[in-house]
């Protein structure tokens, strides 16, 4: 077997990427942003992972999801909790929103271009114009900025009347 | 670097207080959204709070720790604002008791939140890196809360006669706890010269304008303010502190250490 550090950054790629969000079973951590890169270090192996919402209960199972992939590998590696820079949705490809979709979540939009402070915050929010994942309708509406968790929010379609979630953009 | 630690207390402190306090709507808020909403909301800010006692641990050194510092400290130690620590309801004399009111949680979050949307916007560009990683990630989650607060605010506010009155008590009760937000603590002052922290007076023209704009779309009005100015970021503290450290820190001093 090839035991170039090269190689094996590969074959630890490799096996993460089978890893998915504990809660979003249909999306891998590499499509969501949070697996953020496998490095050769003069101390060895280190995984980087990014967490997303501050206190995403999920982010624990995630470490101990790659801690577990890479001891039955048998590499020795450590993994290493990146915060800068911020984790975004902006982040999550294209395929992966089309994941979110079909599996009944309305993927993010983009985040908003930053804009001076003052007039950021004064600005009243407006609900997103949100598409139903189920039927396409865009006739929606919020009902709740926070959903089944900290990253989505409650939506309802008005057209085929199914509530669903909103990942929100962060 | 002691000052960096008190001052990042400071702003972990804030943050795991008003999460422990929002957390006590958990199974008993008013509708099933607005629980999920709150515990959401606590989520993050025991999030936020855990990432600062982690930096403020690592630079205190001897062995201190994100639980340690959250839960063996008492409450002469703590540097949260007043206003964070007050139950859910008005002022109230002697033992009386009353039900948690939700326009005063509403309230609090939203005087907090249009705070530290300003802190951590300014806080992205701190001295300390690590503080300005999280400072960036808690700008997203606070403008989220602010958003939600302020959204509920005026739903309440401009709402039924009842709900206008209880927003009104709430924000007469709380806005005079706000004056401590301008009032700055030796540990701020230290920040700001070693370009850690940032100068909160600065930001009180935006915060002014954030809240006026809301308090009017909400029809309340905003009360005069006078006389004693609360210092719990220096110490000193309401009696309600301690009764919320102890329900939080009783099972990490019961079992310190423990795990599972």
């Amino acid at each position: 077997m090839d035991t170039t550090p090269d190689a094996l950054r590969q074959r630890v790629l490799a096996a993460l990427d089978s890893l998915t969000d504990p809660e979003i079973p249909v999306v891998t951590l590499r499509e969501l942003g949070i697996l953020r890169d496998v490095r050769t270090t003069p101390e060895g192996l280190e995984v980087v992972i990014t967490p997303t919402y501050s206190g995403c209960p999920a982010m624990g199972q995630i470490e101990d999801d790659v801690k577990a992939t890479l001891a039955g590998l048998g590499i020795e590696a450590r993994v290493v909790t990146q915060l800068s820079p911020a984790w975004t949705t902006d982040w999550m490809s294209d395929e992966a929103k089309e994941k979110l979709r079909v599996y009944g979540i309305a993927p993010p939009h983009a985040t908003p271009a930053p804009e001076v402070s003052v007039v950021r915050f004064m600005r009243r929010p407006q609900a997103e114009l949100v598409a139903c994942p189920k039927c396409g309708s865009t006739h929606t509406v919020l009902s709740s900025q926070f959903g089944s968790t900290a990253c989505k929010a409650l939506y309802k379609c008005l057209d085929c009347q199914e509530p669903f979630d909103y990942f929100k953009p962060y | 670097m002691s000052t960096t630690v008190d001052y990042l207390l400071h702003l972990a402190d804030n943050a795991v207080v008003l999460g422990q306090r929002d957390a006590e709507w958990c199974g008993h808020g008013p509708i099933l959204e607005e629980d999920l909403a709150l515990a959401n909301v606590s989520l993050d800010l025991i999030g936020q709070a855990r990432l600062l006692y982690q930096r403020a641990a690592a630079l205190k050194g001897g062995g201190a720790t994100e639980d340690s510092l959250a839960y063996f400290r008492d409450a002469a130690d703590f540097r949260n604002y007043t206003l964070l620590e007050l139950p859910h309801h008005g002022p109230l004399v002697g033992y009386a008791a009353a039900d948690r009111d939700y326009a005063t949680t509403i309230v609090r979050n939203f005087l907090y939140s249009a705070l530290m949307v300003h802190v951590w916007d300014a806080l992205t560009k701190s001295a300390d890196s690590e503080l300005a990683a999280i400072a960036a990630k808690s700008l997203k989650e606070a403008t989220y809360h602010l958003h939600h607060s302020r959204d509920w605010l005026v739903r309440l506010g401009d709402g039924t006669e009842e709900s206008h009155a209880r927003a009104q008590a709430a924000v007469d009760h709380l806005i005079p706890y706000t004056e401590e937000f301008w009032t700055v603590s030796p540990a701020e002052t230290a920040a700001v010269e070693t370009g850690v922290g940032v100068d909160v007076r600065t930001l009180r023209a935006a915060w002014d304008a954030l809240v006026n704009d809301a308090l009017a779309e909400a029809t309340l009005s905003r009360p005069e303010v006078r006389g004693y100015v609360t210092q719990g970021k220096v110490g000193l503290h309401s009696e309600h502190l301690s009764f919320l450290l102890a329900e939080m820190q009783s099972l990490a001093r019961a079992y310190p250490n423990g795990s599972w």
